[in-house]
């Protein structure tokens, strides 16, 4: 590690790998700095990613690919079953990675390209003059060394401490952390390529239960509950573990992974003089999936892309960096992220009734595109009703 | 007083996302507390293991 970097990112994941790598291959010096000992553990997600989703950053390789998907399911409170298919039979909709392979994948990318890595090295402070972000104390073995750099991308995930310490609040609303714990398990009976969700306020209050394949026959068997609905006695780990018992007595728990996931809207600004916010530190989860692979790898690539050109017009002021944040609210993901919000916030308030009867009405769906987005207009299709208790939101679906 | 229970924590941060005062940190498998930290058991609440406990000091 140098005393001095064009661009320095603070975190390791899919954010920070696609901004140091993007950062060099324009021409910068860039470093990544992570806190923990190795690149890709914990892992602290459910690993599902879309096929487009994927492609559009890298192609799939079988060493970090654990499942192919070709469909999904929902299960409602009362136990029904709806099919999600795509339209062209047997198509791969999306995959379930293996992260810890997947994300040193990326770093080595990151490296190769000509990215510093530091691992078991931590942001400790920011380094400000007068308001502006100029670089990070890092911490390595007791040691602390400055750090400058002309931008600082911070990629710190959920914990979102590097921006705070620079002024900005990053703190997740109760009601908007999803509190979550997740086994993989072995040796148990699944369908090995589709993706199960589970609901209900049984179940998983305000979030929901997952089961993704991580091979023939084992799985991520995770869960997602509102901060709000969590306390003694009822916490993620004991609706899990309830579920767990229940569906699959006889499997054999081979890593358990606690975590939190924010389906909060993302922070109002994710630049600041000389720092740029990506990926699950900026708060651009999915609110209503909770998935994040693909928005901190594409916050993270266009951050390094717009801090390439202003540290090569020698401005990179929150103005001048505000393209950044303009361009991912514009964009396809950005829009998404608004909708989604929108569409989480209605369905936390249905019943379980409301939720059976609207899983109810119709037990496969063929979805021409396999998004979140489809699947909302198909149900309406089959729930005109829906319409009208959606409002306005249901008009910009259109 | 905030209690951590090192013996049931999983060090996953998901405490220090929501805590109002940013007094939690994550320094890699070690959940510090800072002396900011009001007590107000907000973290507690959300821990999905329950690892984190408000202790009354009286």
């Amino acid at each position: 590690m140098k005393n001095k970097y064009d661009v320095l990112v603070i975190g390791g994941g899919p954010a920070g790998a696609l901004a140091a790598k993007t950062a060099v291959e324009k021409g910068l010096s860039a470093c990544i700095v992570e806190k923990r000992q190795a690149i890709g553990t914990p892992v602290r997600c459910a690993e599902g990613i879309g096929r487009e989703a994927l492609h559009e950053f890298i192609d799939p390789d079988p060493r970090w690919i654990s499942a192919e998907m070709t469909g999904a399911g929902i299960v409602a409170p009362d136990g029904f079953f709806m099919k999600l298919e795509s339209a062209y039979a047997g198509n791969k909709v999306g995959y379930i990675l293996d992260r810890k392979f997947f994300d040193r994948e990326l770093v080595w990318k990151a490296a190769e390209a000509g990215a510093d890595v530091a691992v078991k090295s931590r942001a400790s402070a920011p380094i400000m003059d007068h308001g502006v972000v100029k670089g990070a104390k890092v911490e390595y073995c007791g040691k602390v060394t400055k750090v400058g750099a002309e931008v600082v991308i911070a990629a710190d995930g959920v914990e979102s401490k590097f921006s705070r310490w620079c002024g900005i609040d990053t703190t997740v609303p109760v009601r908007e952390i999803m509190s979550s714990v997740q086994y993989v398990i072995a040796d148990i009976d699944i369908d090995p390529h589709a993706t199960i969700f589970y609901l209900g306020n049984e179940v998983a209050p305000e979030g929901y239960l997952w089961v993704f394949p991580k091979g023939e026959r084992s799985a991520n068997v995770g869960i997602g509950i509102s901060g709000k609905k969590s306390g003694e006695g009822h916490r993620a780990k004991d609706y899990l573990d309830r579920f767990v018992k229940k569906t699959f007595p006889d499997g054999k728990t081979i890593e358990y992974i606690p975590g939190g996931v924010s389906v909060c809207r993302p922070l109002d600004s994710t630049v600041a003089d000389g720092l740029m916010i990506t990926g699950d530190a900026a708060r651009v989860v999915d609110p209503l999936t909770g998935g994040g692979i693909y928005n901190a790898m594409y916050t993270g690539r266009l951050a390094a892309q717009v801090a390439a050109e202003c540290i090569s017009k020698g401005d990179t002021t929150r103005e001048a960096l505000m393209i950044y944040d303009k361009t991912w609210r514009a964009s396809k993901m950005g829009k998404a992220i608004e909708r989604n919000y929108h569409i989480k916030e209605y369905l936390i308030r249905q019943s379980d009734e409301k939720l059976n009867a609207i899983i109810h009405s119709v037990a496969k769906l063929n979805l021409s595109e396999f998004s979140t987005l489809t699947l909302i207009k198909e149900l309406i299709k089959v729930n005109p009703k829906l319409v009208l208790e959606l409002g306005a939101l249901a008009a910009s679906l259109h | 007083m905030l209690k951590v229970h090192r013996d049931i924590c999983g060090y996953c941060g998901c405490c220090v996302s929501v805590c109002p005062e940013g007094a939690l940190e994550l320094i890699d498998a070690y959940l510090s507390v800072e002396d900011n930290c009001t007590s107000c058991g907000v973290c507690a609440k959300v821990c999905p293991l329950g690892a984190l406990e408000v202790i009354d000091e009286k």
